[in-house]
């Protein structure tokens, strides 16, 4: 009895639900990137208005004034300096052929990781750094890494530090597949999942700042410009596919894959709505 | 192979900070690893800071320190210069040292 | 307001489940009632939004069937066919209800 009218009554409310998303669906058809990263900023800028723009790429440290003392600690002597090292080893390191990950990226991979994920025009698809280093590996007769191990974030530790203080430079070209792939990300965001129900920005907009067991939340806005991050948590390096992965189990999801369309699109749109703030890699959180 | 000790010891006035990193898996003995095995206890045991040849900081460590330590301390003395010796022993009998001077 | 009619229909379900358990244990039973669940859950892979929980309960139910309990199993394979249900009901309602969160 009290489930039929629970479920009369949930009904009830998705439909009212319903008839106002579409009121604003109707509003929104045409999607605006330049207005949604205006407005992402805006949202937390005010929201969280002692801190500066460029103060975000520190996520949880910049929430309040004990993890902001933890953080300039750990900056004395970042425990991602041993991958950092490891990292910038691998990348010197030619291949078998004799060629080297340099020969892949434009200036030589050094100072470029601001500028992805990139559209692919040729390919229709979005290429994340990730995706492009085990392309590069592939292409030159080595076997590709696992986007969730330590080689991957290495690489990439090494990479974001080239790009430090370069702002996010996502750009979205004039492609009705970029845009589909810029809000396919947006709605990935957005959308609950796993039986827990929650949806990215359940925690990173809503709750950016407050704490989900003892943990702080960082706020979406610059959430990716720290990564790969030593995770004391993880008692080690992660990259962003391994991060996407846990998000996901978190909430009770069944993660998919490293490097799938959705995590693609994902780190496309929360790149983008970042552009304008610093790349801090590689990163430290709790 | 590149030292595991990673190390900053700078002297103001009477008194010297020292900050060091330590590499080290700091494994406890108590994680299963996939395949459901138990992964080993290795773990630093002794930790040591000597200046002008007495011991200015030793630890006595245990599973419950985690992978890649940090430590952080003062002692008083110490001059721009010289130097403070690290080393460490683990459950295993490796050790690694190193030197460091202080700024 | 979305979670809450996923729990209520999931225990919707559950009660109904639990009825015909009752009634019956036998090893086609259990296939049966797992087979549904997988269906589900095959659904839910479509929508690309499984639950880890349905995974665990079709795993629980297995392991009772290979021990021979089909009481138990056909439990955990209803309870996991609910679970299914509930995370494909979720994928259709959050086509729409996500743009009630978005940032404008």
């Amino acid at each position: 009895m009290r489930s039929a009218i629970h479920l009369a009554s949930a009904a009830f409310a998705l439909a009212a639900l319903s008839f106002g998303a579409a009121q604003l669906a109707a509003a929104a058809d045409t999607p605006d990137p330049v207005a949604d990263a205006m407005a992402f900023q805006k949202y937390f800028t005010t929201k969280f208005p002692k801190l500066k723009l460029e103060d975000f790429v520190n996520g949880p440290y910049s929430m309040n004034e004990d993890m902001h003392r933890q953080w300039e600690e750990k900056e004395q002597f970042p425990p991602y300096d041993f991958a950092l090292d490891a990292g910038k080893e691998m990348f010197s390191k030619p291949f078998k052929n004799g060629k080297s990950y340099a020969d892949c990226f434009p200036n030589k991979g050094i100072g470029i990781r601001q500028n992805y994920p990139y559209f692919d025009e040729k390919e229709g698809k979005v290429v994340t750094l990730e995706l492009a280093l085990n392309r590069c590996r592939e292409a030159n007769g080595e076997a590709p890494f696992s986007y969730v191990k330590d080689e991957m974030a290495a690489l990439t530790a090494y990479m974001a530090f080239t790009s430090r203080g370069k702002p996010f430079d996502i750009k979205i070209p004039n492609d009705p597949r970029a845009l589909e792939a810029y809000e396919n990300g947006k709605r990935y965001f957005y959308t609950r999942r796993g039986q827990l129900n929650f949806s990215c920005a359940s925690c990173h907009v809503q709750s950016g700042g407050e704490r989900i067991r003892a943990e702080v939340l960082a706020p979406a806005l610059g959430i990716l410009n720290a990564m790969p991050i030593y995770r004391s948590e993880w008692g080690g390096m992660g990259t962003i596919s391994r991060r996407f992965m846990t998000c996901n189990s978190q909430t009770r999801g069944v993660p998919l894959n490293p490097q799938d369309d959705e995590y693609r699109d994902l780190e496309y749109y929360l790149s983008y709505v970042s552009n304008g703030l610093p790349i801090s890699g590689p990163g430290a959180r709790p | 192979m590149a030292s595991t000790i990673r190390v900053r010891a700078i002297s103001s006035g009477e008194t010297t900070e020292v900050q060091a990193l330590i590499q080290h898996p700091m494994d406890s003995g108590f994680v299963k690893d996939a395949k459901g095995e138990l992964i080993p206890p290795h773990f630093i045991q002794q930790l040591t800071f000597e200046y002008d040849g007495k011991s200015v900081f030793v630890a006595d460590w245990g599973p419950a320190v985690s992978k890649d330590p940090y430590v952080k301390f003062s002692f008083k003395g110490g001059k721009k210069g010289d130097d403070l010796k690290i080393s460490w022993v683990d459950n295993k009998g490796a050790t690694d040292t190193t030197t460091a001077k202080i700024q | 307001m979305i979670r809450m009619s996923t729990l209520s229909l999931a225990s919707l379900l559950l009660i109904a489940g639990a009825t015909s358990v009752l009634a019956a244990g036998s090893e086609a039973d259990f296939k049966a009632a797992y087979a549904a669940a997988e269906a589900a859950n095959k659904e839910a892979a479509g929508l690309r939004n499984q639950w880890t929980t349905t995974a665990a309960a079709l795993a629980a139910a297995k392991k009772a069937a290979d021990s021979g309990d089909f009481d138990q199993a056909v439990a955990f394979s209803k309870e996991a066919e609910a679970l299914a249900q509930a995370s494909v009901f979720q994928s259709k309602t959050e086509k729409e209800a996500w743009k009630a969160l978005e940032i404008r």
